[in-house]
């Protein structure tokens, strides 16, 4: 059990998300960076999809009731545990009382605490993912406010882990080679172009060479972007149909708006592209105010990318289950 | 609320021949969307609904959603090759028959004009029409609802009059209530949540049509019938 000591607005439960249901208008939901989401929950011994706190509000503090595992995941800071700083993307154990705080990450937006059995909120739709937007879901619809308590689950992992904590190299190092870095600080988003591209005519090229700086009328449901407005060749009045995270549209305006993991599940607005589903948390983990490019990608490149993760994840996983079987033999 | 038959059943009514030749386009890496060509209308909602059954069946699906003449179609795995998807989406789309999903009744009992009937001046304006007018052409077609998205629950409904169609919002109200009864464009709804909506309300309407915690949690589904029963109408 643990309770949230400090909170500000907008830290919610997250799971993998509520896919399934956007035939009836339920957004997916799910965690902005859901890779934070996954090797955390396979460090602490849960299955992949368990529900995690995904903090985006600094700080955040909360108590362990009763003792439990826990790893923090996703951001570059530094959490701390009664005041020492803790390695993150690693195992901890926290004792009853103790208090785990995260400061303001220096450059990324979300940090993930994922806790061994998960956070036991009633599932609703096949997940526990909260839809601020509808209201539904995760820790009563809302965000997490000071004095919430939520208790664990059960983690089916019998195996023991090593007091000093296992840790993983983290996907932005161990994937170094299938996400390019930051050029100059503009941060390389691959995207494939979409259904109504060839409208924008020269102004489509515009959208692929600039820089564009993510407004601060961003969140979990879009990222506004600002810079040179692009505008299509015609007025098209599109039939509502559905909509994904990572589809960029473009209003009236110019300014494009990519959809996150609150995606409205049916739009109207031109296509310009799509965000490859691979380089999502990585505009999950993009602050407000940070500048990106979109770099045109096709689908085998998804592939590669998507199989160097399926890897990457496997690799976690079966390193993880040795060191906990090598320990258990030992003991 | 009456809620009747649940039952798929074909329409025997004169189909127009020729399809014509939908388009498929990617939304980044798994999704595809088919549009169909020509009018907004039953007949190609009709060849939409069908498609929907067939690719639904296909091993490589993870999520089918039928939009407005549409249909987006996400698959389980970025494939190799979209040409092929694109392909594949198109033979379905020209073998897709007929169908008509001949759904529940729902009566919705609506609260037309007052205070949230906030652009019922407007779309008077718009049509050249009186209030009373309005009103009573809206309630007295019968709609059917096309496809849900935008909001859990929220329902497309197809059938407006052409005397009362009435353009989105250029800029869309902040705050719209939940309930509003809405026209936008060429369609009509009830806003599922209260948020910013480009819609114009010219009612309300005290219905439950979302619970999360229902083994069917929208009210509305594609093929419904629905009709909005004055229950007051204060102008």
């Amino acid at each position: 059990m643990i309770e949230i000591v400090e909170a500000g607005p907008f830290n919610t439960v997250q799971d993998l998300g509520r896919p399934g249901y956007r035939d009836i208008g339920v957004s997916a939901c799910g965690a902005m960076d859901p890779l934070a989401v996954r090797i955390g929950n396979i460090l602490v011994g849960n299955e992949d999809n368990v529900a995690a706190i995904e903090v985006q509000t600094f700080p955040f503090k909360l108590r362990f009731e009763a003792g439990g595992v826990f790893a923090v995941t996703g951001a570059d800071g530094r959490p701390m545990l009664d005041g020492r700083e803790l390695l993150a993307w690693c195992t901890h154990i926290a004792e009853p009382g103790q208090i785990l705080e995260l400061k303001q990450p220096p450059k990324l937006a979300r940090a993930y605490i994922v806790f061994r059995g998960g956070l036991d909120v009633p599932v609703l739709m096949g997940s526990r993912s909260t839809s601020l937007r509808g209201g539904f879901g995760g820790n009563a619809g809302r965000p997490l406010v000071k004095g919430d308590r939520i208790g664990f689950g059960t983690s089916s992992d019998a195996l023991p882990l090593p007091p000093s904590g296992i840790a993983v190299v983290e996907p932005a190092v161990a994937l170094r080679d299938v996400f390019p870095a930051m050029i100059d600080g503009v941060l390389p988003i691959r995207a494939i172009a979409a259904g109504e591209h060839e409208l924008f005519a020269a102004d489509g090229e515009a959208f692929w060479s600039q820089t564009w700086r993510i407004s601060s009328s961003s969140d979990r449901t879009g990222y506004r972007l600002s810079g040179e407005p692009i505008k299509p060749t015609a007025t098209v009045e599109m039939r509502s149909h559905g909509i994904v995270p990572g589809v960029i549209q473009v209003p009236p305006g110019g300014e494009p708006i990519i959809q996150m993991s609150d995606a409205n599940t049916a739009g109207g607005y031109p296509k310009i592209a799509g965000v490859i589903e691979c380089d999502l948390w990585r505009l999950g983990q993009a602050r407000i105010g940070s500048r990106l490019r979109f770099v045109r990608s096709t689908h085998a490149e998804a592939r590669t990318v998507e199989q160097a993760i399926a890897r990457y994840v496997a690799d976690v996983r079966q390193t993880s289950q040795m060191v906990k079987r090598a320990l258990k033999a030992m003991g | 609320m009456i809620a009747t038959s649940n039952t798929l059943k074909p329409l025997h009514e004169i189909i127009p021949a020729i399809k014509g030749r939908a388009r498929v386009s990617c939304i980044g890496t798994r999704s595809f969307l088919l549009e169909a060509p020509g009018e907004f209308d039953l007949p190609a909602q009709r060849w939409i609904w069908s498609l929907a059954q067939t690719v639904k069946g296909w091993a490589d699906i993870a999520e089918v959603i039928p939009g407005m003449t549409n249909l987006l179609a996400i698959f389980k795995e970025t494939p190799e090759d979209p040409d092929i998807i694109a392909t594949r989406l198109l033979d379905a789309w020209n073998n897709a028959e007929s169908l008509d999903l001949a759904g529940k009744v729902i009566e919705i009992p609506v609260h037309y004009g007052g205070s949230y009937a906030i652009d019922l001046p407007a779309i008077c304006d718009f049509c050249g029409l009186s209030d009373r007018e309005v009103v009573r052409i809206h309630y007295e077609a019968s709609y059917r609802v096309f496809a849900l998205g935008s909001a859990p629950g929220f329902g497309y409904l197809h059938g407006l009059d052409p005397r009362i169609y009435m353009p989105r919002k250029t800029v869309p109200s902040l705050r719209m209530e939940k309930g509003s009864v809405t026209i936008g464009g060429m369609q009509t709804g009830v806003a599922m949540l209260t948020g910013p909506n480009g819609w114009n309300s010219l009612g309300h309407a005290e219905l439950q049509m979302f619970d999360p915690t229902s083994a069917t949690p929208a009210l509305l589904a594609p093929g419904d019938t629905v009709r909005f029963l004055p229950v007051r109408i204060e102008l």
